[in-house]
This record gives C-alpha cells, structure tokens and sequence, in this order.
C-alpha cells in the first residue's frame, strides 16, 4: 500500500509555511517548489457565499520526505502546517480519513 | 514532562525555544527547535510540544536562517561621519567602541541640553516594545520614550479603554491557551461564535493569539464566525456573517448591535445587574442608533446588523476578536467602550467561551517601570513631566508613560518647548516603516533637529541611512536568552523562554543594549542585576521562579480563573467587582469623563470621507483603507528575504474588479494612489472582497534592492502607504488616527 498526502483544503489558510519548510528539508532553490500552494477567490456564488480555495499541491521534488518518516517524524509540509490540515499515512487510511471529513478533501501521491 | 530545553541528536544540538524577535513578530512564543552544528544554525523546525502551536510554524519562523545569516545583515558595530549621513560610508568599529561613543553623546546631550533633548524611539510589536520605556527611563534617563505612530495607535488604545473601564487586562478570545491539555481541558468551552472584529488572525496573531488557534476552533469544535471587515478575509468566506462595513464606522456598528441587543431584551440581566454601570444610560444612548440608520452609515444591511446582534448574544458563550481597526481610527476608544459593552451585558465576559480576560495589572507595565525609575532615581517627577505633549494628551500618556507621537513630529519641526537632539532608534525604521504619517515630515524634521542618531538593527533602511552616526548589530531570537508572554503581559497564556543557541553578529540584544548603557549611565541601579538572566528573574519571571527554572520547561502556563469579578481577583483590595470608580464595568465611564470625553459610546464620522469631505470626496472618490497583513512579512520587515518575497514581490492595492473596469485597471498594472497628502504607486490586484467604493493597500513597503543612498533611501517614497497619511488626525483624548479610514483617487501609473 502507497502512502500519500491527505489535504483537507476546506481549512487551508494559504499560509505558505508548506512550501517554506519543503524548500528547507529539500532545500529547493528560488523559483523551483517542493509544494506549492495555488489559491483562487474570493469570488461571490449563486446563492451569495464566497468561493476562496487553497490547495498545497506537491511536485516530482516531493518524496514525502523519506528522511524525516525514517527518523520518525512527520513530513515537514504535515508538521508545520499551521491550520493543521495535512495528514500523511497509507492511502487506505487517508481515504477512510476523507470519507469522514466528507467535503473539500484531496489524497496526493507524489 | 518534555524534552529537556537542549539537547544532542544525530551530531547536532537541538535547543528548544520560543520565537519572538527580532525580526519582528508579536509576542506569540511559537514553539521552535533550532539545530546547531559547528555553532550555527542548520535547521529550524517546530517544536511539537509546545502547548499552543503543536509543531506549526509560520513562513517567516521557517524562513529564520535566511535572515540570520543574509548577506547584508549588520555583522558588527558601525560609526559614519555626521557629515556623511545619507551615505553608504561606514566604519567598522568595536562593541566597546560603540558603547563609549554612545555614553559620550548621552552624557553630552544629557549634561548641556538635559535629558529630555534625548528621545528613545521603538517600533512596534517586537521585543524592544517591551523595555522600550525602561530603556528610556533607566537606560538614556531621558522621560521621552516615543512609539511614533500617529495617535499610538496599536493597542494601546484598547489597552487603555479597558484599564480606564474596568481595571483589567485585555479581554482575548478564550482558546483554551492556558491548558496544558488545552482544548481537552475539563470546564473550557469552544465559542460559539467568535465575533472578528477588524482583525485577520491568521497573519497578523496580533498582541499574541496564535491566529491559527481559530481555524482548530472552527474546524474540531464547530465554531463558527461573525466577520465585520471592510474586506472579505479568507476566514469572511468561512464565516456565517460578513458585515462588510465603510471603513471606519465602527463605532456605529458596535452602537446598532447594542441597539438590538437591548431594544430585543438579549441582554443577561443578572451580569447587567451585578457587574456593569450605567446601563440605563447606554440603553438611552443606542436608542440614537436604531439598525436603519446604522446600516445606512456603514453600508450594511440591516437584517445582517440584527442577525449578527442575535447570535451573538444568544449563543451562550461567543467571543469577539477585536483588531487594530478599533485603534487605527480617531473614534476607536469608543469602538473599544462599545465592544466591551457587549461582551459584559451579554455575559460574554471572562466566561469559558467567550472573552478571556487579563488580570488587574500589578506589576510589568509602563506605569511600573516609571516609578522604579523615580526609585532609582534616573527619572525624576519633574523630568518626567517634560515628557513631549504628555500635558495635552494625559489620557494617552499617564497609563503609557510615553510622550505622545504626533507631538513628537511637532516638537521636531518647531522645536518647542526645546529641541530634541539625540535620537536612538532601537528598531524601528521611522522612515520607512510602518507606524509614522506623514513620513518626509519625519524625515526631514529628523535631519534638521537630531545631532546624533543611534540605532540597533539587523540590516541598513531608510531610516538608519538617512540619519544614524552609530549602528549596533541586533541579534535575533535565536541568538540571546529572553522570555516572551503573550499579550505584553496584559492577559498571558503562558510565559516562554526564548533560549539562545549561536552566536552571529558581534551585537546587542535589546535587553543588553538596555543594561549595557544603562550600566554606563546608572551603575547604582544596574548593579544589582548580575547578568541578563538575573535581570529576568527578579523582573519579568512571575512568582518565585527564575529564569533558569523557565528555561527547564521553556513553557509554563498559569492556569485560566474564570469569573474573577466573583472572586475578588480584579482588585487589589480582593473585593468582588472591577477595579473602577464604580467596581463595575463602566458602561458610562466615569474615566472618560473626567478626561473631557463622552461617557458614553458615540459614533464620529471619519475625519475624511464622503459624508465629512464631500467635495474633497469628489477628487478622491475612494474610501482607503490600510494595513491588511500579509503571511511572508512582519509590516516593513522581511522585504529582503527572497524566499519570502518570491511569494508577496510587490506592494499590492486590492481594488473590485468593477471599479477597476471603470478606471481601465487591469490585474497586476501599477497604479497611482492619491489623495489630498500626495501619492504612491502599488501594484493592483483585483477582488471582488470589496465594495466598489473602497480599495485596501498595503503598508510599510520599502525596497533594499535599489539604491539606499540619499536621495532614494532605498525607495522608501515610492509606495509606501504611510506617506500619504495625515499627521495629527486624532481622536479628541489623543489616541487613534486615520491609516484604516481615509480616501483617494486610484489611476494607472503611465508616466514612465
């Protein structure tokens, strides 16, 4: 079984800190990203609520880091994120996890 | 038990700490753990034990190392020839050096102008924000310690309101920050709205709140939102409310939702009976503030005016998060009475749930460090009252101890009652910051009256190259032991230890920039403190414990008391009640009264606006507001740190698209804004989270990559918002000013 990344981006703030501490463990260099956040909104709906979506999307730099998981720690992206919405494990586990949070939720493997 | 503060893994040094600054952040102690090999800094990751960030970082923490180790990081002491002011002509000298020269021009100025000609200037939020005054008082002995922004305006004010309304600290969002166990705690509750008042926490994690706090809220303990912002925030497309209010109406709102919160009897009679005064007044005076007239002046519909009073009153219990909106306006300490009003009629206040709330401030504040002073006699009663408009503005000067701001910029033009000479900025850059108006006043009012300028900094800005003779080298968090406390100590979810892992920059904390001048001018005071470390114990640590003790645990957290009123904990005398005139919260301040204000809540149309300056309105026909935070800066720090300006490069102007249209502005086109205090250029970005009569920009832009000689001083005229604010536009007791409540034209830049 593969493992992947689990975004609930529902909570995704942009902050940016995934991409920052992804660029530190792979020290990615200016303009080249390990993660990358993408972001649309705001924008009003029909029914008059507001559309503003960030999602952390992973690149080929991404191996979920191999190193920190080995020294048992999380990927640094799922550790520093600050809204807390990344989770890493099997993707057995990640899309039981999605069922349950039930909207807005993406599984990557890199 | 946790990991111990430091430690060996894998050939490295791992140091737990808590972040604060410099660089700049307020004090929010994220829990950090730095690396060391071969002492230096290899690594910076979050600290999974810490109670309130659980191993998060921000970007700018993450991105520490990149400002620690830059390339054009001040690396030690530099002097310049008064006569090259302006110049990039530096010369290196000693630590020692730098500190002779320092004590020789404070003695000088002190001896032959008198202390006052000596003014100790701070930027905000950091470190320094915290012994700014005692550095002043016990450092220089000079009485004029100056926050330069115009009308103090950054929390003092609502600092202020509540120690004049109800002798406490400061009422923060109850997220279960002072449990160990936090949101597991037995007895805490989640809110069940929180109420963001002019405030973005997940930038800003404004006097403390870790803003993030807030999404776990909403995300694992079904909080949900009431946004009142001129902007639609990413958490306003989260929120169950949005009242997109004109800025700097405030005021108004706050009186409407009291207006429905009593007209509707919403309100909790026993808290109404027991705890507040003046009620009946207040009840009197919203009933000028009926939710039509209201949301005519603040452009929001009603329904949403008296859906938002409902829940928020009903919803037992619900919080509100109250910003820099409510200080960034001539008419916030009303804002602030206003919203303290609701909180405490509406039984919101000091309850699991809803606001939390600061206990009455016995030691650590400004006022304290005054009367050591007196003790110590650095300062003396006569000395302090030279202290620069702190006869006009008593209101804002008795409880800050500082002189007032804007008279400060007087006193520089006019030099009255005397000149000012000796200027010493410990980081802050006056020129191109963030916090002044009207900053080529500043500038050149600076030039003409200061003698000798000194700073501490971690790089050369417009301000060190314009005006500093002597720069010392300041080191970050992670390069000297401190402790950090959320709130400036005004209502603390834990005391941190900020614990120093290298050595970089042959510098100054800001605390031993205090003891090190402070030794040289005051020996008999200083000499009772051993080391830095001393210094923390006997003053800052609370209780019995030292410094080294705190270092131990790197965080401890006093437990939250709920209902202290009850309890006898908000008065010195352990009576029940509040520490008043009256023993309650004044909703009809006695205070404000005496200080030739209102007792009561009232709105004031912002000094410019289409209402107030309708023909002006005409040539500047948008309402401006400032100062929206971003994630990869700390207001004007940070700008020359690549891989956090990669993500923001430019200073951006947020204009709806449909005005836009109007203007022929696309996205991403530069843009003039102008209005009646001349003009800046941003970059447009188009959002449809605002009205079509406002646009937003952002402060505080300067940028080191271009020339930082004189006359471009890093472009520091270029875009910065600041320039074009007014000086002394203030609230009538001295706080407030209008960077949030403005107006001007925007047209796309086509002349180069």
């Amino acid at each position: 079984m593969k493992n992947g990344l689990l975004i609930n981006y529902k909570y995704c703030s942009g902050c940016h800190s995934c991409e920052i501490a992804c660029k530190n463990e792979h020290d990615v260099p200016l303009g080249k990203w390990g993660i990358k956040v993408t972001e649309d909104g705001p924008w009003k709906l029909p029914d008059g609520s507001w559309h503003w979506d960030c999602l952390p999307v992973p690149t080929e730099i991404c191996d979920l880091c191999a190193d920190r998981v080995a020294q048992g720690k999380e990927p640094s992206c799922v550790q520093h994120c600050q809204a807390k919405v990344m989770r890493y494990g099997s993707i057995e586990e990640l899309a039981k996890a999605a069922d349950e949070i039930g909207e807005k939720a993406v599984i990557f493997l890199p | 038990m946790g990991k111990p503060w430091k430690r060996e893994e894998n050939g490295e040094t791992i140091v737990r700490t808590c972040a604060w600054s410099p660089p700049g952040c307020h004090p929010v102690g994220c829990g950090i753990q730095l690396h060391v090999k071969d002492g230096k800094v290899v690594e910076v990751e979050g600290d999974p034990e810490h109670p309130i960030t659980k191993g998060a970082l921000c970007p700018r923490c993450l991105a520490l190392k990149d400002v620690m180790y830059h390339k054009d990081r001040i690396m030690y002491p530099l002097k310049r020839d008064p006569k090259d002011r302006g110049k990039d002509k530096w010369e290196r000298i000693t630590l020692d050096e730098a500190f002779d020269l320092l004590e020789e021009k404070t003695r000088y100025f002190s001896e032959t102008y008198g202390p006052e000609s000596i003014v100790v200037f701070c930027g905000t939020g950091r470190e320094a924000t915290k012994y700014h005054n005692e550095l002043a008082f016990m450092g220089f002995g000079t009485p004029n310690a100056c926050y330069a922004q115009s009308g103090w305006a950054c929390y003092a004010p609502r600092v202020s309101s509540m120690a004049y309304l109800m002798g406490g600290g400061y009422p923060e969002i109850d997220y279960a920050a002072r449990y160990a166990d936090r949101y597991d705690h037995p007895g805490w509750e989640a809110p069940k709205y929180i109420m963001l008042w002019g405030k973005e926490p997940l930038k800003s994690n404004a006097d403390g709140l870790w803003g993030h706090a807030v999404i776990d809220m909403m995300k694992d303990y079904g909080t949900k939102l009431i946004c009142v912002d001129p902007r639609i925030t990413w958490l306003g497309t989260r929120a169950e409310i949005n009242l997109q209010l004109r800025p700097g109406t405030d005021a108004a709102l706050a009186l409407g939702l009291l207006n429905v919160v009593i007209t509707e009897d919403l309100y909790d009679h026993e808290a109404v009976d027991k705890w507040c005064y003046g009620f009946d007044e207040l009840a009197e005076r919203v009933k000028e503030y009926p939710p039509s007239k209201v949301a005519e002046i603040c452009w929001v519909d009603e329904d949403l005016i008296v859906e938002a009073a409902r829940k928020y009153a009903t919803s037992k219990h619900s919080a509100i998060g109250w910003g820099l909106s409510v200080d960034q306006n001539p008419n916030g300490i009303q804002v602030g009475q206003a919203l303290l009003s609701l909180m405490a009629i509406t039984d919101n206040l000091d309850v699991p749930g809803g606001n939390t709330l600061g206990l009455p401030i016995e030691d650590d504040t400004n006022v304290d460090m005054i009367n050591r002073a007196m003790e110590a006699g650095t300062v003396t009663p006569e000395l302090f009252e030279k202290r620069i408009g702190a006869a006009e503005f008593p209101f804002v000067c008795q409880l800050m101890s500082t002189n007032h701001p804007d008279s400060v910029l007087d006193t520089l033009e006019t030099q009255e009652p005397y000149r000012l000479r000796m200027g010493v900025f410990q980081s802050s850059n006056l020129v191109g910051g963030a916090i002044t108006a009207a900053q080529e006043r500043w500038l050149q009012a600076m030039k003409s009256s200061f003698e000798f300028c000194a700073a501490t900094e971690l790089f050369q800005n417009p301000t060190t190259m314009a005006l500093c003779d002597l720069v010392i080298p300041l080191k970050t968090f992670a390069e000297h032991n401190t402790l950090v406390e959320s709130h400036y100590g005004f209502n603390v979810a834990f005391e941190g230890s900020c614990n120093k892992a290298v050595d970089v920059v042959e510098g100054v904390s800001d605390l031993e920039f205090m003891m090190k001048i402070g030794e040289r001018m005051f020996p008999e005071y200083w000499k009772q403190f051993a080391s830095i470390e001393d210094y923390m114990t006997q003053v800052e640590v609370p209780g019995d414990m030292t410094w080294e003790e705190l270092r131990e645990d790197v965080v401890v957290q006093p437990e939250e008391v709920y209902r202290k009123c009850e309890k006898g904990l908000m008065r010195f005398d352990g009576q029940p009640g509040y520490m008043t005139q009256t023993g309650r919260v004044e909703l009809w301040s006695t205070a404000y009264q005496q200080f030739g204000d209102d007792p009561l809540p009232y709105f004031q149309e912002p000094p410019f606006s289409p209402y107030s300056t309708p023909e002006l309105f005409e040539q500047y026909p948008f309402v401006l507001t400032t100062g929206g935070r971003k994630y990869t800066s700390f207001h004007s720090e940070h700008r020359q740190i690549d891989r956090l300006r990669e993500i923001d490069p430019q200073p951006t102007v947020e204009i709806n698209p449909a005005a836009a249209e109007r203007l022929g502005i696309a996205e991403g086109d530069w843009v003039w804004i102008e209005n009646q205090n001349g003009r800046v250029k941003q970059v447009a970005h188009l959002t449809e989270g605002l009205d079509e009569r406002v646009v937003h920009a952002h402060h505080g832009w300067w940028f080191p990559e271009q020339d930082g000689e004189e006359p471009n001083l890093f472009g520091f005229r270029q875009s910065n918002i600041n320039m074009i604010m007014p000086h002394k536009v203030i609230g009538k007791l001295g706080f407030g000013n209008t960077f949030k409540c403005q107006i001007c034209n925007i047209y796309k830049v086509t002349d180069e």
